[in-house]
């Protein structure tokens, strides 16, 4: 048996054995698709790098290696958790933590929330307002080649459900601290499940963390339905150790007239793949796709953005920046798919990366695939390094080298920062990098935890 | 553009199927050697553009006839056994057969690719003449011994093989039905040491050098059809020009399918010495047929130091009919490696033709400051598939890249680029610029771009750019308003669009191309 059968046969395994502790976890809705789940699994197998959106990402020694629990066994002490300071607490926003991939479970009642909001579990949700969750659960996430979605839709069991009702506008925004923290090695995996209705607005920011120095793989499916006229804004950042692995996919489907962005900034992470889905599904919507990556060490950073312009008149836009230190790596996959019929469609697409060392290593691959006439595409990669001329600018007014170093990434990091729109957002996210650029981001310095052995 | 070519140097010219501007060459060239400058003579070839453009109103595949003639033909099939025929008629020396038999254990383990943006039917390889040569006397010493009706063919093509048309003339290999049929201006090139000759002849007479240079650029386990070529193969042309030579006309290789049924399999091995330069063009047509008709061909190009070699490629097989029936499938390897410092390799191709094109002129540049370029134009009409792009692999120090690529795409027709520029880790100050646009001129096509760029050092500079877009109804109207028609207008936006990658062609070669691109694209202007 080679090694592709065996991790199907691992996986299946897992589900078989566990399947009454995962059901009795989960809603009915939720373990309805499980068995179809597994079965698509079973014939796509984990991406490997002969898959063509994973050329560039091997995420076998993470999949392969032994995961204490796979499950959250015991109640999780949520108290412990919401006790953790987050980066970006300071920002004034309704929180929500998920702790290994669980969140609380308290009625969808959050202090201070509008009306015509709901926040909390998606199993809760599932049994509350079964007639929402079925509408909408299992179908966007599609992709068809990418096995590690069916393995969510077969194994988790829980997740954050967002509901907002037409017409209803949030101004503060939603933070969901995501935490992983464990005395084992864990493999999490959750499913989220976001609804705006027509006409409403909703700003998510979505924290990334682990707690504990073990080996995490983290495997998240989100699925976002944006209604006719809504906005929806999702601001992404992940700061883990580099013993951690996170997977996220994410699909936005898009209604006439919507509007969207997706912003994903990693700061660390042993090794980070997102995935990010668009499908412009009405005429006149419109999405942004952002990105901002830093590694350094043995990091490796992976972004996969998908736009498909399924109806004319859309706009898209896309925007991933990245600096690679040491021996880091780093890919991007941009896809821009103009269907037949999509006329008058724009499509953008830009990636510049900076590689800081000889060692590091970037692999872009920016594609278009156009099957529409009167539309205006483009796409511009560029991969290279700090301008010898700028730094010898700086240098000659007085500026020593790293500072000059600093201020040029940290000048080439703003174009993406730039986009966020509430302030006090991008101010945090400004003082996160401006941190990480000088080093004092990574906790390893100062933390006992010693991860980075 | 200013360009002087050095006086000594003499001018030659090559045309398929331009019988109608014979007349002006020729003046061209007696311009020429009087020593006049190239602007002068491109002032003329304006003009004749011009007239050309106007002849331009039926968009029918011209060279589309068949031509009767004897064939000696081993039948349909490949086993091992047909391979020991092949290398048996060609009189081949063992270690070619080894060669051979190695390269089909290599296919026969080997998946026919899928990665390529193609709908490519299933193809029965036992369903293919693997070697269909003209019959001809073993050696000929004048053309009167070459089959009238043969020579009758390249007429009707163009060719200028007979020596009295000197002036009007390339050294020109023309290969038809896998058999090389007649080099010409054999012995000028001897005389400078060039050795231009068919594949078949190089194994005989001058075995060390293909065994030295054949399958070191693509070797026969690199792909599915360079694996099928190397066992099958049954001609070709080799090239080499010695230690600081320079290559006084450009030479050619000329192909054309006439048997049915027939698959072609062509090796051209070209190896240009220390200091040396030389100018390649390539050509090929086919008759019109129902069938699918399959072209896998290997271009090797092995490039020393201080070296350039010039590939021009205009790629003009029979696409298949408007309901897209028939047509050529042509799965081409190409590579060169520029071995020593400061080589050059320059690929233009000019890509109208074929069924399905599978085509990747590639570029290893191992010597530093070595240099490699890209220009391509793609057109693609009617239900014509066209997946082409290049490679740039940059090993050496400085090494520098260019990839220009013009996509148009039309009818019903899918044109993709797919590019990979790789800089490794020692390749350092390397620098790449890639630019691929597409044209979409209709809304049942499609244009895709497939990129692919990994970097593994930090001092190396890559950009690539990419846009697609279809004429603007402005840049029309612009031209209505001038009093030029619709289709003219269509025809002047292409024109210069694909103006950067057709000003790369030798000038007798760019007008024809542009002449090409005219006729791929008639009836798709609405």
């Amino acid at each position: 048996m080679d090694n592709r059968e065996a991790t199907i046969k691992r996986f299946s395994d897992l589900l078989r054995d566990n399947r009454n502790r995962i059901e009795k976890n989960s809603a009915g809705l939720l373990n309805s698709f499980r068995e179809e789940a597994i079965k698509q699994f079973a014939e796509l197998g984990l991406p490997d790098r002969k898959n063509e959106s994973y050329k560039y990402t091997n995420l076998e020694p993470w999949f392969n290696a032994n995961y204490k629990s796979y499950f959250v066994p015991e109640a999780a002490d949520f108290r412990a958790a919401e006790n953790f300071k987050c980066e970006v607490t300071d920002l004034d926003s309704y929180n929500l933590v998920l702790l290994n991939g669980f969140p609380p479970r308290y009625n969808g009642i959050m202090a201070g929330l509008p009306e015509g909001i709901w926040v909390g579990s998606l199993t809760e949700a599932a049994e509350r307002y079964p007639g929402i969750v079925e509408k909408h659960y299992g179908k966007y996430a599609h992709n068809g080649k990418d096995g590690l979605i069916p393995l969510n839709t077969a194994l988790a069991s829980d997740g954050v459900f967002v509901y907002m009702e037409k017409g209803i506008t949030l101004h503060k925004p939603i933070q969901i601290i995501n935490l992983v923290h464990s005395d084992g090695d864990m493999f999490v995996q959750h499913r989220n499940l976001i609804i705006v209705e027509d006409n409403a607005e909703l700003p998510i920011i979505v924290c990334d963390h682990a707690l504990s120095p073990q080996k995490f793989l983290t495997n998240a499916v989100t699925e976002v339905y944006v209604g006719e006229n809504a906005h929806f804004d999702i601001l992404r950042v992940q700061n883990e150790h580099n013993n951690a692995a996170k997977l996220t996919h994410t699909f936005i489907h898009q209604e006439k007239s919507s509007h969207a962005v997706s912003n994903n900034i990693t700061l660390h992470g042993g090794l980070v793949r997102n995935s990010t889905y668009h499908r412009l599904n009405g005429e006149g919507a419109e999405c942004n796709a952002f990105g901002l990556y830093f590694t350094d060490r043995w990091q490796h950073v992976d972004n996969f953005v998908s736009i498909d312009h399924a109806s004319p008149n859309c706009i898209s836009n896309q925007l991933f920046k990245g600096v690679l230190d040491d021996y880091a790596t780093g890919a991007f996959n941009g896809r821009i798919l103009v269907n037949k019929g999509a006329q008058k469609t724009l499509a953008y697409q830009k990636n510049n990366t900076i590689l800081l060392t000889d060692d590091a290593k970037m692999d872009s691959k920016p594609q278009l695939e156009i099957y529409a006439d009167d539309v205006k595409c483009s796409h511009g990669a560029t991969i290279g390094q700090l301008d010898e001329d700028a730094l010898f600018y700086l240098r000659s007014r007085g500026i020593d080298k790293n500072e000059a170093r600093l201020m040029l990434m940290f000048g080439f990091a703003r174009e993406v920062i730039d986009n966020i729109h509430t302030e006090a957002l991008r101010e945090r996210i400004d003082e996160l990098v401006l941190k990480r650029l000088r080093g004092e981001l990574s906790r390893c310095t100062t933390c006992t935890i010693n991860c980075d052995k | 553009m200013q360009r002087v070519y050095p006086k000594f140097c003499i001018f030659v010219c090559y045309l398929f199927g331009l019988n109608t501007i014979n007349g002006t060459i020729t003046g061209f060239h007696l311009l020429a050697l009087g020593g006049l400058r190239f602007n002068t003579m491109r002032e003329e070839m304006g003009k004749e553009q011009d007239k050309l453009i106007s002849k331009v109103t039926s968009g029918e595949y011209k060279y589309g006839f068949y031509t009767d003639i004897d064939l000696d033909i081993i039948p349909k099939g490949l086993n091992e056994d047909v391979i020991k025929q092949i290398s048996a008629k060609k009189q081949e020396p063992d270690w070619m057969l080894e060669f051979r038999l190695k390269a089909y254990k290599a296919w026969l383990g080997k998946k026919m690719p899928e990665w390529a943006h193609l709908n490519i039917p299933e193809i029965n390889y036992q369903d293919i003449v693997y070697y269909a040569a003209p019959k001809q006397k073993a050696t000929m010493k004048s053309l009167d011994e070459v089959d009238p009706l043969l020579l009758d063919t390249f007429n009707k093509l163009g060719i200028p093989l007979e020596e009295q048309k000197r002036l009007t003339g390339v050294a020109v290999d023309a290969v038809m039905d896998s058999v090389s049929v007649k080099t010409t201006f054999k012995e000028t090139l001897a005389e400078l040491g060039i050795i231009f000759c068919s594949f078949s002849e190089a194994v005989r007479e001058h075995p060390d050098l293909v065994k030295k240079y054949m399958g070191t650029v693509v070797p026969y386990t690199d792909n599915y059809f360079a694996a099928l070529n190397s066992a099958v193969f049954s001609d070709g042309s080799f090239c080499y020009i010695p230690k600081g030579v320079r290559c006084p006309m450009e030479l050619s290789t000329y192909f054309r399918i006439n048997a049915a049924h027939t698959g072609q399999f062509e090796r051209t091995l070209i190896v240009a010495e220390d200091d040396s330069y030389v100018s390649y063009l390539e050509g090929c047509t086919a008759p019109m047929r129902d069938e699918h008709q399959l072209h896998a061909a290997i271009v090797e190009i092995i490039v020393e130091k201080n070296a350039e070699v010039k590939y021009s490629t205009v790629q003009n097989w029979y696409p298949g009919d408007k309901e897209g029936k028939g047509g050529v499938f042509n799965f081409v390897t190409k590579r060169g490696i520029c071995r020593g410092e400061n080589s050059k390799i320059s690929w233009a191709q000019v890509e109208t033709g074929s069924a399905i094109t599978w085509k990747y002129p590639s570029c290893i540049l191992r010597g530093d400051n070595s240099t490699g370029e890209f220009y391509s134009v793609a057109v693609t009409n009617n239900h014509q598939q066209a997946d082409t792009g290049t490679k740039m692999i940059h090993i050496g120090k400085n090494t520098r890249s260019i990839i220009v690529s013009k996509g148009i795409s039309a009818g019903k027709s899918q044109n993709s680029y797919r590019g990979l520029v790789k800089m490794l880790k020692n390749a350092s100050n390397a620098r790449n610029f890639s630019q691929c646009d597409s044209l979409l001129l209709g809304d049942e096509c499609g244009a895709h771009t497939f990129p692919y760029i990994e970097v593994d050092n930090q001092t190396s500079i890559v950009e690539h750019e990419a846009t697609t877009s279809k004429i603007g109804e402005d840049q029309i109207f612009y031209c209505n308003q001038r009093g030029i028609s619709n289709e003219d207008a269509v025809r002047l936006i292409v024109n210069g669009y694909a103006k950067e990658v057709l000003n790369k062609l030798p000038m007798e070669f760019a007008v024809e191309a542009q002449k090409l691109l005219e006729i791929s694209l008639e009836g798709s202007v609405g």
